[in-house]
């Protein structure tokens, strides 16, 4: 065996992501991913849920009573987590396609910054809400 | 420096759609969050008014189609990026276009009451 395929046996197929501490752009993108597929996880939660608000005042009623519990508060305050942080890193993700803030430093404050907003704009839902 | 993997254009279409389609939803979402400000009260009346017929109803419609498109480039992206399986992932695109376009027709009925 030659030395060249040697060494190309040896080179890893893949590289370990969970060895790395990931930067913030990468925490960002991935959970883009996460929040996407467990709002697309829900969807049928939430169509339950829109229809049982709008079939008729009886059904509106207990849709408030469904609201009103405990576990399904906490879903719900994931799901809006979920969809304000896809909302947030989808507008960046706009930017950086159209070339606008994929400096180093500018898409580190980006990627901050749509945490710390994600997060607020999900405890103001909540505030408004409960 | 482009490189087109398979084929030209390959996924432009699904890129694009993503964009368009995200681009919607975030200024339906501006939409909602104002037409629930106004709402003097949050009951049966007030809500369900909000989508009987006209421009809301029509934009909550589109809202919908444009989340389930949405969901399944992003969902396909899923499959493509984590199952190698061919097989597996042709059968996991197909079940999820079937679900969606349950949703779809789900969705029909809620918003139009059929």
């Amino acid at each position: 065996m030659s030395e060249v395929t040697v060494r190309k046996q040896q080179r890893p197929n893949s590289l370990d992501l969970r060895s790395f501490r990931q930067p913030i752009g990468a925490k960002l993108s991935i959970l883009h991913r996460i929040s996407g597929a467990g709002l697309f996880l829900f969807l049928p939660f939430l169509l339950f849920l829109l229809d049982r608000s709008l079939g008729s005042a009886q059904s509106f009623e207990s849709f408030r009573e469904i609201m009103s519990g405990a576990f399904v508060k906490l879903i719900l305050m994931g799901l809006s987590w979920a969809y304000m942080h896809h909302f947030c890193a989808g507008i960046r993700h706009l930017f950086l396609d159209i070339n606008k803030g994929t400096d180093l430093e500018v898409s580190r404050k980006t990627a901050r910054a749509t945490f710390a907003i994600s997060l607020v704009l999900t405890l103001l839902i909540w505030v408004k809400i409960w | 420096m482009r490189r087109a993997p398979v084929g030209a254009h390959y996924g432009l279409k699904e890129w694009l759609a993503q964009r368009a389609t995200a681009i919607f939803m975030a200024a339906y979402t501006v939409i909602f969050v104002f037409a629930m400000l106004g709402l003097s009260e949050f009951s049966y009346e007030a809500w369900a008014g909000l989508f009987d017929g006209g421009l809301f109803a029509f934009l909550s419609f589109l809202f919908v189609l444009s989340v389930l498109y949405h969901a399944w480039v992003g969902v396909r992206n899923i499959w493509m990026d984590y199952v190698k399986h061919a097989g597996v992932r042709l059968g996991l695109h197909f079940a999820t276009i079937f679900v969606l376009l349950g949703y779809a027709g789900w969705a029909v009925k809620i918003l139009w009451r059929l």
